[in-house]
């Protein structure tokens, strides 16, 4: 491999992630043998560039959160590589790796069980100031906490106060204004509207839009809402149990989707307009378990349009046109109909 | 067609420390045999309660304060507990968001579709276990029969969600209740369940209400769409007059605000397009403001809709259209009279 899928080529990517692995034990019995592994993310290789926004989608067991995960080292990866600025994070020591977490912050899902109930809300924007030394003092980050929380479209008036004040989306303006103290680079934001109300999950996607812009962040954008993905995103990588099985630019993603499981998955949300009359091609059966997923493509046992060697052979991923990346056997590829690279 | 369940007035508190909670306010709609009525709305808008109370199952210390609940001619609220039981499960059947909740985890699935077959219809554990299989295969449960001894932990969210529908088809209500039954389910299966409760809806001719946040859902399974906002049902159409020209302007924001696809891509001068929100966020039940209740969100709000509270009337074009008649709450269409505008 060359180099990571998906590198946009003129620009150096500001976070690259090669052959990231993450395999987790599953343990049986009274003495906790293992008996399996679960491979969450299996040889997942993407990059983003500065200021650039790179959707991970996927349903749930695709393995799209334990990748950011990995990426921000919450959790240690099997195997593979993630480099921040050409810089590998998996051989930091924790010292190094607590500074480089300034410039790589993490929106979570939940407001409700992500910001600590005991601490007023001035306190937990101003934490990652207090634990990085930022300002010259308590006072200089009140400062700063206040004009985040402008920011964001809060009242720095509310500092003193606790987070059940707040409503759902408030929250959510909280979360970003912590992952926003320290001026990150980076942002992995994990499902970061889903827990919300659809008139106020449109306020926190136009904020998200605003501060990328304003300070040219680079988003990892983990959800499973296509029409949000399509909003915020440049890029679009597309994980089916583990593997990546597509990624394209945003555009040509939802105009040319080339994987059957992307177009499954486009087909399959419904559409806000009654008049038209939809298609759709209904994938048989359920997600297989991801602590045994299918021999072959993993897709297969779902796909619409499966032939023979889709049972036994994994199809590799591969760049069908520039910046157009798919793993099917149907897919021809740039080396032949069957996709393999020379 | 003919009407199947008629809700006038209905009204459920709960007494909070925080204040009295109106969580459904003087609500009145309408279900016609074979039809899908939508409800919508965001988290807190009573939608949920408003279906627990048409079958006189809320929880305390919510109450049920005033309304008729008249369904196939009979008012449900003037009936003794236990009559009330021969309507639950039996007439009118509900299908709830989170099948691992709902579903007892210490019965195999067999046994608890086939319980309300034993307890309604009387019938032998034998008899029932074997409809419950064929219940199971009506809603593409693969390989039914041998699934019948199946904990609900051994299935997945979609599976389990399947097992919920087979229980309230096992008495052939005439009328499914569905409070937001895709909503803990990926995309992909979602889809598979709104195909299977619309075919099953047109096989059984089945009315059904179906409870959703999501207006993508809705547009694809409703025939007629209630809104509820805070309590109250702010607007009802008809599905592809409510989506083509809604007309409260809390509609009109929500539908604004949904990203559709195909919507996305850049605007002017390359930049992301934005979306367009509503501004402020849902009221706290307990503490509603003056008026109209989305008066403080509200872009065409008028002096008058601080003042009183607008009623929930017919507009007058949609009455002309004959029957596909809309109602909407708004003094934008008909002034505190209710005169039209």
């Amino acid at each position: 491999m060359t180099r990571a899928a998906t590198t946009p080529a003129a620009e150096r990517p500001l976070l690259e992630v090669r052959r990231l692995a993450k395999h987790f034990p599953v343990r049986r019995g009274v003495l906790s043998r293992v008996s399996g592994w679960v491979r969450a993310v299996d040889d997942v290789s993407l990059s983003i560039a500065p200021g650039e926004t790179l959707a991970l989608v996927g349903e749930s067991g695709s393995g799209k959160t334990t990748t950011g995960r990995c990426i921000l080292r919450l959790l240690e990866p099997t195997a593979g590589e993630v480099r921040f600025d050409g810089v590998d994070l998996l051989a930091l020591p924790p010292r190094e790796m607590r500074r480089m977490r300034r410039q790589i912050q993490v929106i979570f899902q939940d407001p409700y069980s992500s910001l600590n109930p005991r601490m007023r809300i001035g306190t937990i924007v101003r934490e990652p100031l207090d634990i990085h030394r930022i300002g010259s003092g308590r006072r200089e980050r009140d400062e700063m906490v206040a004009r985040l929380l402008q920011r964001v479209g809060l009242d720095p008036a509310m500092m003193r106060r606790y987070p059940h004040e707040f409503s759902g989306g408030q929250r959510q303006r909280i979360g970003v204004a912590r992952a926003l103290a320290l001026r990150p680079r980076l942002i992995v934001a994990d499902e970061p509207v889903s827990a919300l109300d659809v008139s106020v999950q449109a306020q926190v996607i136009n904020l998200l839009i605003d501060l990328q812009e304003e300070f040219h962040i680079a988003y990892l954008f983990i959800a499973h809402d296509l029409a949000v993905v399509e909003r915020i995103a440049d890029r679009v990588a597309v994980m089916y149990l583990g593997k990546l099985v597509e990624v394209a630019a945003t555009a040509e993603m939802f105009k040319n989707p080339l994987h059957p499981y992307t177009k499954a998955l486009l087909q399959a949300i419904p559409v806000p307009d009654p008049a038209r009359a939809r298609e759709r091609e209904a994938l048989r059966g359920d997600l297989p378990s991801p602590a045994d997923p299918p021999p072959g493509c993993r897709f297969h046992t779902r796909c619409p349009v499966v032939i023979e060697v889709c049972r036994k052979v994994e199809p590799p991923l591969v760049e069908v046109t520039p910046g157009h990346w798919a793993a099917c056997h149907l897919v021809p590829g740039p080396g032949g109909p069957d996709g393999r690279r020379g | 067609m003919a009407r199947l369940l008629e809700v006038t007035d209905l009204s459920t508190h709960f007494q909070t420390e925080e204040g009295l909670v109106r969580a459904v306010d003087r609500v009145s709609f309408s279900v016609d045999e074979g039809e899908t009525l939508g409800l919508v709305g965001e988290s807190g808008c009573g939608k949920s309660v408003a279906a627990l109370s048409l079958v006189r199952l809320v929880p305390p210390p919510g109450r049920i304060v005033s309304g008729r609940i008249v369904y196939k001619g009979t008012d449900l609220m003037a009936l003794r507990e236990r009559d009330m039981r021969r309507y639950r499960g039996r007439e009118i059947a509900l299908v709830f968001q989170e099948p691992m909740s709902a579903l007892n985890p210490v019965y195999t699935v067999g046994y608890q579709i086939a319980e309300g077959l034993i307890v309604h219809k009387m019938m032998r554990k034998r008899e029932a276990l074997l409809e419950a299989a064929r219940l199971m295969d009506l809603v593409r449960i693969p390989g039914a029969a041998d699934r019948l001894r199946d904990y609900p932990h051994q299935m997945s969210g979609g599976m389990r969600q399947r097992v919920m529908i087979a229980m309230a088809l096992a008495c052939r209500p005439s009328l499914v209740v569905a409070d937001e039954p895709t909503t803990a389910l990926d995309v992909t299966i979602q889809a598979e369940i709104l195909d299977l409760l619309k075919g099953l809806k047109k096989e059984f001719g089945l009315s059904l209400i179906l409870i959703s946040h999501n207006l993508g859902v809705i547009a694809e399974a409703a025939d007629r769409v209630a809104v509820m906002y805070a309590g109250r049902i702010v607007e009802q159409a008809p599905v592809r007059d409510l989506f083509a020209s809604p007309r409260h302007p809390y509609t009109e924001g929500l539908l604004r605000s949904i990203p559709r696809l195909g919507g996305g891509g850049e605007g002017p001068a390359g930049r992301k397009r934005r979306l367009a929100a509503i501004e402020g966020s849902v009221p706290n039940l307990a503490a509603l403001p003056t008026g109209c209740a989305f008066h403080p969100r509200c872009p065409d709000v008028m002096p008058e809709c601080r003042a009183r509270e607008p009623r929930l009337l017919p507009l007058g074009a949609g009455r002309a259209q004959g029957g596909a008649a809309r109602a909407v709450s708004c003094f934008k269409h008909h002034d505190a009279g209710g005169t039209p505008r």
